[in-house]
């Protein structure tokens, strides 16, 4: 066998190491992002999640009105961190719906009791249903849907301060 | 006592998780009364991903995700709906990352073509060993 043919498994093993060493460094991105944006909104509708606060369905996300779904649950721990963010999307005139994910009354009451209320209209996903046909893979993730009940954008994770400008601004270019 | 204590305290131990306080859907961990129908939607959660243990499939995984898939799965096929339609309406969602089954598009080929090439290249060097063992 020839020198050159002999180095090919070092090469390889190198290759090897060093492909492992960088995926050490820098994780591999784990956010599995919906297929359903740029499409419309799936058709579902869901009870209300609490006494006195009208529950969701698809036709009121198609309404002429652009606005955010937010997916979260009372047991969410960064759903807490991201509450003043919608508080403030709201205060910016954002409507925005909630679906609750495998919540009880009594846990979800308590919860914005504490965090505030930022939401329209709360529908109760008990079993994942709407989020699963949604596309979405947890909480908090926040989706934006056009007049039309088009999804057009969605956001994996918390809403921090530095979203905002730019979920305002594309609400208004929807508008 | 300390011992004690430490014992009761183990006992008593919780585990934290960012779980909700809902019991598991109805059909997560419990099995279809028709064999025919369980089968199928066995063989179908065997391959499809967990959102959240990213390396499970939802037959594996404890995540409540996946519990709730895993319901999903169960009553559409009680319902009788075809694996393969569901397998596709997952896919339809978040793409063919949720399925553990190879695919026939372009970024499979390799997974296709490996164990032909590989064979190959075994062929290859064992026709260059023989014909080399009478020169020897």
């Amino acid at each position: 066998m020839s020198r050159g043919l002999r180095l090919i498994p070092i090469i390889l093993l190198l290759w090897l190491v060093v492909g492992l060493a960088w995926r050490l460094v820098r994780p591999a991105d784990t956010a599995i992002p919906s297929q359903m944006v740029e499409r419309q909104v799936p058709a579902f509708t869901l009870p209300a999640a609490l006494a006195g606060k009208a529950g969701l369905g698809a036709t009121d996300l198609a309404t002429g009105q652009p606005r955010l779904v937010n997916m979260f649950a009372s047991w969410c721990v960064p759903c807490t961190g991201e509450a003043p963010v919608l508080a403030e999307l709201k205060r910016r005139g954002v409507r925005i719906d909630g679906i609750a994910i495998r919540d009880t009354p009594g846990a979800l009451a308590a919860f914005l009791a504490r965090n505030g209320d930022p939401y329209e209209r709360i529908g109760s996903d008990a079993q994942s249903e709407v989020q699963i046909a949604f596309g979405s893979s947890g909480v908090p993730e926040t989706f934006l849907i056009d007049g039309k009940g088009v999804i057009r954008r969605q956001y994996i994770g918390p809403l921090n301060a530095s979203n905002i400008p730019g979920v305002v601004r594309e609400l208004e270019q929807l508008r | 006592m300390k011992r004690l204590f430490l014992f009761i305290a183990l006992v008593v131990a919780q585990p934290v998780l960012a779980d909700s306080n809902l019991p598991p859907a109805y059909w997560a961990n419990r099995q279809l009364p028709n064999p025919k129908q369980e089968a199928q939607a066995q063989a179908l959660m065997d391959e499809l991903r967990c959102l959240v243990c990213q390396g499970q499939s939802i037959a594996d995984s404890d995540a409540e995700l996946a519990g709730d898939m895993r319901d999903l799965v169960r009553r559409r096929i009680a319902a009788g709906e075809k694996p393969s339609a569901i397998r596709e309406w997952l896919i339809q969602r978040y793409g063919t990352w949720i399925s553990y089954k190879p695919t026939d598009e372009p970024a499979a080929w390799p997974l296709w073509l490996a164990p032909l090439a590989l064979l190959l290249a075994g062929a290859w060097l064992i026709c260059r060993r023989i014909k080399l063992k009478p020169g020897a």
